[in-house]
């Protein structure tokens, strides 16, 4: 028999292209339907953002939250858990991160800092936990407690910055905008390049995906994690109590995507005020599967979306088409990504594909 | 004083109820089937864009009901496409779905509507004789037709799922499909053909939140219905009856809320929005054990020859 030509890792990436050639396929008519042509519109959204200083540096300044974000879900995901809830969770780390801030705003930022970041995380990880806790003791659908958990989250949140976090001026301009008042400097995160919005979050991010991957994969715990979510009977054979591991991994699921609302409000708008996410929370489940559910995927993921988000914002601007047209399409990539699980999965369709290609590959060859 | 507030409540709580059961009904259908379709919330906010739309440039319900129906279809069918034929996984997927329908809801608002304006709804239709009795009258005979249409699903859809071959089916390809699927039933088309039958079901419950209810739309309207829905399902034992129950129990909780803004008892407003929600995360717990009675396939894809 004729060696193969096609390798196993030609093959994922030719069904992730296709898939994702599809999702943009469908984007494309809907686009077309929301008036706007699709091969502009796609050409503005992904280039128009690297074309300067201003798009590279917001695409680094989207990818953070989305980095955090994601690295969150993935943790969940590996652990056999779904958690849709980053919105909410982002929401209470925010505002306990502002929290913080505005009740010390004279600490040394190098305290400051990680208080409001510990801080973020402990609100996130509560939020996550909640349903983490409901999962593993009272058998509560994980997907439905956390979306719920997203409405109520909102709505403290929006109490909170309206009523009794309001900035005062607010209220003595009678303008009454729901933000809280703007933290000290000694809160915020630094600039890393000047005249633009970007900050150091994008290196917090990084460095603590690197340490979320020593985590899961060089840790004893973090392999019990992992097993708790690939086979939880087998799990529970080598003596990992799953149901403990299902609330650990839905409090740093949770915690990681409090940090994210650390992100924004340290580093973006040094207060927390009323759309501080931005829908992050449902853009990280996409920039985890896309990044396979691994923090060194999550990397470059996260950029990928950033850049995407970025395009739309820009594209709305130039008023072509209004930016929540790149959650649709998100959400086709999503169904995109999940419904390519079977060509990897299944053995038999994936030799009958790789024959056909192969064939295909050599019918080539024989012409040339 | 006291018995106008709650007479109150429960008018206003059953047509509030009416969108959730028509979700909640079709959700049913797909759970029996042995999917679980996390996409209503999205589907919901679909049709309840282009029944608004509808209305609006054409001024017919009729049609607008109509387009819903059609857009619910063409979006059960990509959740079929995806959960049934390339059996992705059905929890991650219908969020998918959502963001989908949440996204493009919202960017064809802006394209084609621009701000808040409002439709002629469907008037109410008060029952001679029926709707002019004291209290009983105003509570169950004076709303509009879409209600009176979506509680007579309760029987129908126990009806067809208990007594007809059809109903049989479904609850043998949620229940076994391998055995189903030994017996010669067709696992995939019953399944494709349930999900297709709730998300129109759901389109038509978005539809009715724009045309019937509020005669706006904006951007998530839906406010989590759709989700809401699909724990109702859970809490009401996969049977229309059990559904129906938790619909008004929620629908009148919502109402209570309102209430409570209007007469202006000293309350937190998003502390009272906060109730809804509350109350499916406690339902939720509290009907943990009924996951037992539960479609014992629910949320697993069929592939043939396995034996799962």
């Amino acid at each position: 028999m004729k060696k193969k030509l096609f390798s196993e890792t030609t093959y994922r990436i030719l069904i992730i292209v296709t898939a994702i050639f599809f999702a943009l396929l469908v984007g494309a008519i809907l686009l077309l339907i929301a008036k706007t042509n699709p091969l502009k519109a796609y050409v503005v959204m992904f280039t128009e953002p690297l074309g300067g200083k201003f798009g590279l540096t917001e695409i680094l300044v989207r990818a953070a939250p989305l980095m955090l974000v994601g690295l969150g879900i993935a943790i969940a995901f590996r652990s056999g858990i779904i958690n849709i809830g980053g919105e909410g969770q982002i929401l209470i780390g925010a505002i306990l991160g502002t929290f913080i801030a505005l009740s010390f705003p004279d600490l040394p930022t190098y305290i400051l800092l990680p208080l409001i970041f510990i801080a973020s995380f402990i609100g996130g990880a509560i939020w996550g936990g909640i349903a983490g806790w409901m999962k593993a003791y009272l058998s509560v659908n994980e997907i439905l407690s956390t979306i719920m958990l997203n409405y109520i989250a909102l709505q403290i949140y929006m109490f909170l910055i309206r009523g009794p976090m309001i900035d005062p001026k607010e209220v003595s301009y009678g303008t009454g905008v729901p933000q809280t008042a703007p933290l000290s400097r000694n809160a915020w995160l630094a600039k890393i390049i000047p005249a633009s919005r970007l900050h150091a979050g994008i290196i917090v991010a990084v460095i603590l995906a690197i340490m979320v991957y020593l985590f899961l994969w060089k840790t004893t715990i973090g392999y019990k994690l992992r097993a708790a979510g690939a086979e939880a009977k087998a799990a529970k054979y080598i003596g990992v109590n799953v149901k403990n591991y299902l609330v650990l991994a839905m409090l740093l699921s949770g915690g990681f995507a409090g940090m994210a609302g650390a992100i924004e409000v340290c580093g973006v708008h040094h207060r927390a005020l009323e759309s501080i996410s931005a829908g992050y929370g449902f853009s990280g489940i996409v920039v985890a599967l896309f990044g396979g559910l691994h923090p060194l995927g999550i990397i470059p993921a996260s950029a990928v979306f950033g850049l995407l988000i970025v395009g739309a914002d820009m594209m709305q601007r130039s008023g072509d088409v209004p930016a929540s047209i790149i959650l649709a399409i998100q959400g086709l990539i999503i169904l995109a990504i999940v419904s390519i699980q079977i060509f990897f999965s299944n053995d038999a369709l994936k030799e009958k594909i790789m024959t056909k290609l192969n064939l295909m590959k050599s019918g080539d060859k024989d012409d040339n | 004083m006291i018995i106008d507030f709650i007479i109150g409540i429960i008018s206003a709580g059953i047509p509030l109820a009416a969108p959730l059961l028509l979700a909640g009904l079709g959700e049913m259908f797909n759970q029996r089937a042995g999917v679980f379709n996390l996409g209503v919330e999205g589907i919901m906010l679909m049709g309840a864009f282009v029944g608004f739309l509808t209305v609006l440039t054409v001024g017919s319900a009729v049609l607008g009901l109509l387009a819903a129906i059609i857009v619910g279809a063409i979006m059960g069918l990509l959740m079929a496409i995806v959960t049934v034929k390339f059996k992705a996984k059905q929890g991650i997927s219908g969020i998918g779905l959502f963001m989908l329908g949440w996204g493009l809801s919202g960017t064809l608002f802006r394209v084609y509507v621009g701000g808040i304006t409002s439709i002629k709804g469907i008037k109410t239709f008060s029952f001679p004789f029926l709707g002019k009795i004291p209290i009983i009258g105003e509570i169950f005979f004076q709303n509009n037709i879409l209600v009176y249409f979506t509680f007579l699903l309760v029987p129908i859809s126990w009806y067809i799922l208990n007594k007809t071959a059809w109903g049989l089916k479904v609850k043998a390809v949620g229940t076994n499909p391998q055995a189903a699927d030994t017996l010669g039933i067709k696992v995939e088309r019953i399944r494709f053909q349930c999900i297709i039958l709730g998300s129109i079901m759901a389109g038509l419950a978005g539809a009715y939140l724009t045309i019937a209810q509020t005669h706006i739309f904006a951007d998530k309207i839906t406010a989590g219905r759709g989700f809401i829905a699909v724990a109702l399902v859970y809490f009401g034992r996969w049977k229309p009856v059990g559904i129906m129950w938790g619909t008004l129990l929620f629908s009148l909780a919502h109402a209570l809320q309102r209430s409570i803004q209007v007469y202006g008892i000293n309350f937190p407003y998003e502390i009272a929005v906060i109730i809804p929600y509350l109350l499916v995360i406690v339902v939720l717990a509290l009907s943990y054990k009924s996951q037992f009675l539960g479609p014992t396939s629910l949320g697993k894809p069929f592939i043939r020859g396995s034996r799962e």
